[in-house]
């Protein structure tokens, strides 16, 4: 039965593997590069919404297979307990700071590690606003803590799980099309950033995947 | 290649040699799925990493305020009785997000110390943008308890309630905002 849980220095070696693992695909997804997760948000290139949403249906559909093949135990799966407010708010002012600087923690990690300034300035920016959350605690502290509870979207819709996960990959292969859409009008219409849809660079190298669209 | 070079934003010639191409969005997503699932499946977490980056701020702040840090509502637990800063599955996979990014590109012909920018702004005007953005990011971030990694791919995965309220949060915040910064990206 899964999760295997191994003791824990099996798992902290696990832990630097599969954040290679991570790290490498994040990198490769071209997320190193500022300029092409902020073209996200000017619907430039939608690669951050299309591996973003690839990744969640994967690993869903893998646990919803193997949960209903009784191979995994999902009450041993950490789930994220939900403190709505507090999600919605920081998720806001998180949109805020991820526009503004370019990255997310994780993607700021991997431009530092090949070398971009900016990456590594956006990381002291995480520190500085990690010791600031902090200083404000005291006062948030009530608002922040509000919630906990394990809730699914399966408990919000009233629906079974099977049928949330088919909901949610219809709605990610209905933003897939949107995206190749709004990628195609863009092509032309404006410059382009390094490896984006409409930068035909990527494409020289024989050995690259073919292109979905 | 000619048109990498040529692009306008990047301060610093780009990295010599051999540059390996993107991976196509949607194996690269999958490839991350994978990955996601694994650790699922073997650990019964998922990915993150602010997380990860709050221990280590924590850490670092100890040696300057340590009754600070200890007395803290939100640092202090990671250095209560028993527990150790470091001890943390986070930590020991941002250290392999570290590497993976690092091995990535070398290997891709990626590598190179430079600043990125869009084509309107100086580089001291992107570091400052870039560590305000951070800022604002590393505390919505704890706010939220995750980041991308920590709540939307893993908390989505999972189908957390509160992490696609976030993921939308996110979108939201950054669309809304965008316009205001274009200037900084266009």
């Amino acid at each position: 039965m899964m999760p295997l849980k191994p003791e824990t220095w099996i798992a902290y070696t696990f832990a630097v593997l599969s954040g290679f693992a991570f790290g490498f695909v994040l990198e490769r997804a071209g997320f190193g590069s500022s300029r092409k997760l902020a073209a996200q948000f000017y619907l430039r290139d939608m690669t951050v919404l299309k591996v973003m949403f690839t990744a969640i249906v994967t690993a869903m559909l893998g646990l919803v297979l193997l949960r209903a093949a009784g191979l995994v135990n999902m009450d041993a799966i950490y789930v994220n307990p939900t403190f709505l407010g507090p999600q919605v708010v920081g998720g806001l002012i998180f949109g805020a700071g991820f526009v503004v600087g370019g990255y997310c923690p994780g993607t700021s990690a991997v431009a530092a590690a090949t070398g971009k300034v900016d990456g590594i300035v956006f990381l002291a920016g995480i520190a500085a606003g990690i010791l600031g959350y902090a200083g404000a605690y005291p006062k948030l502290a009530a608002f922040a803590n509000k919630g906990g509870d394990r809730v699914f979207l399966m408990d919000w819709l009233k629906l079974s799980y099977g049928t949330v996960a088919i909901l949610v990959t219809l709605l990610a292969l209905g933003m897939f099309a949107g995206a190749e859409w709004i990628e195609r009008k863009m092509r032309g219409a404006a410059p382009t950033t390094p490896g984006s849809a409409g930068d035909e660079s990527h494409q020289d190298d024989t050995t690259a995947p073919s292109p979905a669209e | 290649m000619a048109n990498v070079s040529a692009s306008p934003g990047r301060h610093t010639k780009p990295a010599p040699t051999q540059l390996k191409p993107m991976w196509d969005p949607y194996v690269a997503g999958f490839f991350l799925g994978l990955v996601l699932l694994g650790t699922f499946l073997v650990v019964g977490r998922g990915l993150g990493a602010s997380g990860a980056l709050a221990r280590i701020t924590a850490r670092t702040a100890e040696i300057f305020v340590p009754s600070w840090v200890h007395g803290n509502g939100a640092l202090g637990p990671y250095f209560a009785k028993g527990a150790k800063w470091w001890d943390d599955w986070l930590v020991f996979e941002l250290i392999g997000v570290v590497l993976g990014g690092l091995a990535a590109g070398l290997t891709g012909g990626r590598f190179g110390i430079q600043i990125e920018r869009g084509p309107r702004v100086t580089a001291r005007q992107r570091l400052l943008f870039a560590f305000l953005g951070g800022a604002i990011a590393g505390f919505g971030a704890r706010l939220a308890q995750g980041c991308t990694s920590g709540q939307a791919l893993t908390g989505g995965a999972t189908l957390a309630l509160g992490s696609w309220a976030f993921m939308f949060a996110v979108f939201g915040g950054a669309y809304g905002l965008a316009y205001f910064v274009r200037r900084l990206w266009t």
